[in-house]
């Protein structure tokens, strides 16, 4: 032996041992990297860039700045204790032409009117009008409408004219902004969002509490079965698992409905007169029972795969030691099975809140959800804006559940079917 | 679940009530979707059992819901984009969820975790936020209102079920077999084809199931995205419900609940094939 052994293990063309391994690895890690970019590259272009610009559509305020620019630029240096002079009404005159002329000028009086009503109305008559204006334009314009000699239409176009807003996040938690830049809650017939996004949390707490008092049992009763009747029940799980939303939604609208079947027996029973049928769907009622068949699955996998886990013998032995039944289960079965309650918990409650298909079918007024109101944003009233808003707010809840389920249990842990 | 043998009468009956418990889950579970088999082929335009139903009278039944539905240029031309939609991007969600599941499996991939949840974050996101993302995204780079847009955006809520079910099975892959395959002197090539792909065959197959399913039953992205040519199943089942409540909707489900019988056998002789391979003996 020629080495001595304190000189580095080397490989077989003389490189040292650790450098020959750690190329190696570095080598398979670009490999298991090179292998996962495709995919990256692919969501980050199809799923997370989208959300990127949903995020900043909610903060962007382009409308003032491109399309009043002139106004925007004389309102420069105004004391904001009077109204602004001629040169400035001269400017929005010559922006409103432009903007006639372009006819782009809905997206700039949408805009402000989400801010201050009447100056939709506004806008477009004084744009209607402009052939017939002659200077002076201060006294022509607030004579054709009293908005323009409003102190506050003048604070609202210098408030609006940055690049960025927040009026919409305040919009999405029912406050506005007065003229003099002061945070305060909209009128009472106009607060809808936060009592909505307090019935989504609510709601879809009880959704989570009564999936987990229906799958508790089940996923009991499937973990303690051998496995040859279990899998067999299992399938009564999978089925509506596997069976089309809508398809389950109809069939409590079949079910629930004032001429449905529930209905109908319960008449047949005599617990109800025919005249008095029992309202069960388009309220609350609809929502919660649909949710809760739809999402029960949900809950029942996670915790059958943790109470497999557990061995019976615990029990037995529990039992041995003197434990009466409800005791043992208590004190020892039941708290193995909390990982389980809470992967299940949590995941029910992230999918619920984010839930849009069934209170729109059968949520009716009273059972809609927070999800309704950003497809209302999005397709009825066309505030983007808004709608880019209160998206954010419940992707930020989503992404905070998430991470808690993420550290909790393990995205990688969730098992499917 | 058998009673133990010195189980008090307390105990027994609470086993009994405990069963009975179960089994009225078990029907809360299923019952709805059995109730709405012979509700489709009520002779009646209702959603409830008429008299002549419940009398067992053939005249109370009919096909007519089965007809209106196979005769329907509108219902048949959404099956149609159903499977264009569902079947390109399952393609393309299984290929490239299946590569990168290969490397998320590697021993030495870095950042695994974050990485993972990002991969599964379409499953996690809202789909109401994820419809209008796509959709403001889309509009701008013109993909909107293409069967391109709809099918980029399906493959990217498949990829979820690829990653994670796919994973799975190679998480439970034994990699002495392809050391014993190496020593047997099949090159890496031959090694994947021979010895791996079988083995994770069901796992990328039962993937494969979800991103399809997943796609077929898509309703909030597709009404987003979509235009009227790109129109699907669920969108027409979705407008059916909130428009003109029509029982033809109840043959539509039932035929969608032999569907999903059929996905649930495929997948339970999957597991099984899989079990045996494994050598792991179905008891």
């Amino acid at each position: 032996m020629s080495e001595s052994p304190a000189s580095p293990l080397t490989t077989a063309d003389g490189v040292p041992l650790k450098v020959s391994l750690r190329r190696a690895v570095r080598r398979s890690k670009i490999k298991a990297f090179l292998l996962v970019s495709p995919l990256l590259l692919f969501l980050g272009i199809a799923f997370v860039m989208p959300i990127i610009e949903m995020l900043w559509r909610s903060v962007d305020n382009p409308e003032v700045t491109t399309h009043l620019s002139r106004t925007v630029a004389a309102l420069e240096g105004w004391d904001e204790e009077s109204l602004p002079g001629e040169p400035v009404f001269a400017a929005l005159v010559e922006d409103l032409r432009e903007g006639q002329a372009a006819r782009n000028l809905g997206l700039l009086s949408s805009r402000l009117n989400y801010e201050k009503s009447g100056m939709r109305s506004a806008i477009n008559r004084t744009a209607r009008q402009l052939r017939t204006i002659e200077p002076p334009y201060r006294e022509a314009l607030i004579e054709l409408n009293d908005t323009w000699g409003e102190l506050d239409t003048w604070k609202l176009i210098q408030r609006e004219s940055t690049p960025y807003t927040l009026t919409y996040y305040l919009a999405a938690v029912d406050r506005q902004l007065t003229p003099t830049g002061e945070i305060v809650q909209v009128p009472d017939h106009l607060k809808v969002h936060v009592s909505l996004f307090w019935r989504t949390f609510w709601m879809s707490a009880a959704i989570t509490g009564l999936t987990l008092l229906l799958g508790y049992p089940i996923a009991f009763l499937l973990a303690s079965l051998p496995l040859r009747h279990s899998n067999l029940l299992m399938i009564l799980v999978l089925l509506p698992f596997w069976t089309s939303l809508l398809v389950r939604t109809t069939t409590w609208i079949a079910i629930l409905q004032s001429q449905g079947v529930l209905n109908d027996v319960l008449v047949a029973l005599g617990v109800i007169a025919d005249e008095a049928r029992w309202q069960m769907i388009h309220n609350k009622t609809g929502t919660i029972v649909a949710m809760t068949h739809i999402l029960l699955p949900f809950m029942i996998l996670p915790l059958y795969s943790v109470m497999k886990t557990i061995p019976p013998s615990y029990m037995r032995a529990a039992r041995s030691l003197g434990g009466k039944p409800f005791l043992s289960f208590r004190r020892v079965y039941f708290p193995l099975t909390i990982p389980g309650i809470a992967a299940g918990g949590i995941l029910v409650f992230i999918l619920s809140i984010g839930y849009y298909i069934t209170p729109a079918l059968v949520g009716g007024q009273s059972g809609r959800f927070i999800t309704n109101y950003i497809a209302y944003h999005m397709q009825t009233s066309l505030n983007w804006g808004l709608a880019a808003a209160i998206a954010s707010i419940l992707l930020f809840v989503v992404i905070v559940f998430y991470m808690v389920f993420n550290r909790l249990i393990g995205v990688d842990k969730v098992k499917l079917g | 679940m058998a009673i133990p043998s010195y189980a008090t009468r307390g105990e027994r009956i609470w086993h009994y009530v405990f069963l009975g418990l179960c089994a009225l889950i078990f029907l809360f579970l299923v019952g709805p979707l059995l109730i709405i088999i012979p509700l489709s082929f009520n002779a009646q335009p209702y959603f409830s059992f008429s008299e002549a139903m419940l009398k067992l009278d053939p005249a109370g039944y009919s096909l007519r819901w089965y007809e209106d539905f196979f005769t329907s240029s509108a219902w048949l031309g959404a099956i149609k984009n159903s499977f264009i939609i569902g079947i390109a991007s399952t393609i393309l969600a299984t290929i490239l969820g299946t590569i990168a599941a290969l490397g998320l499996s590697n021993r030495h991939m870095p950042a695994r975790g974050a990485i993972m949840a990002l991969l599964i974050s379409p499953m996690i996101v809202p789909l109401i936020i994820s419809a209008a993302a796509m959709f403001f995204f889309f509009s701008k780079i013109n993909l909107a209102q293409t069967y391109l847009g709809v099918i980029l955006a399906h493959t990217a809520l498949g990829i979820p079920f690829v990653v994670i079910t796919v994973t799975a099975t190679l998480s439970s892959f034994d990699t002495t077999l392809i050391r014993a395959a190496h020593s047997l002197g099949a090159n890496p090539t031959r090694t994947f084809f021979k010895v791996v792909l079988p083995l994770v065959t069901p796992g990328v197959v039962s993937g494969a199931l979800f991103a399809f399913i997943t796609s077929f039953d898509e309703v909030v992205v597709v009404l987003f995205v979509s235009g009227p040519g790109q129109r699907t199943m669920p969108i027409q089942m979705w407008s059916g419900i909130r428009e003109h409540i029509s029982p033809t909707i109840l043959a539509v489900a039932t035929l969608l609940v032999l569907l999903s019988m059929l996905l649930l056998t495929t997948l339970e002789l999957l597991r099984r094939r899989s079990e045996r391979l494994r050598g792991i003996a179905p008891e």
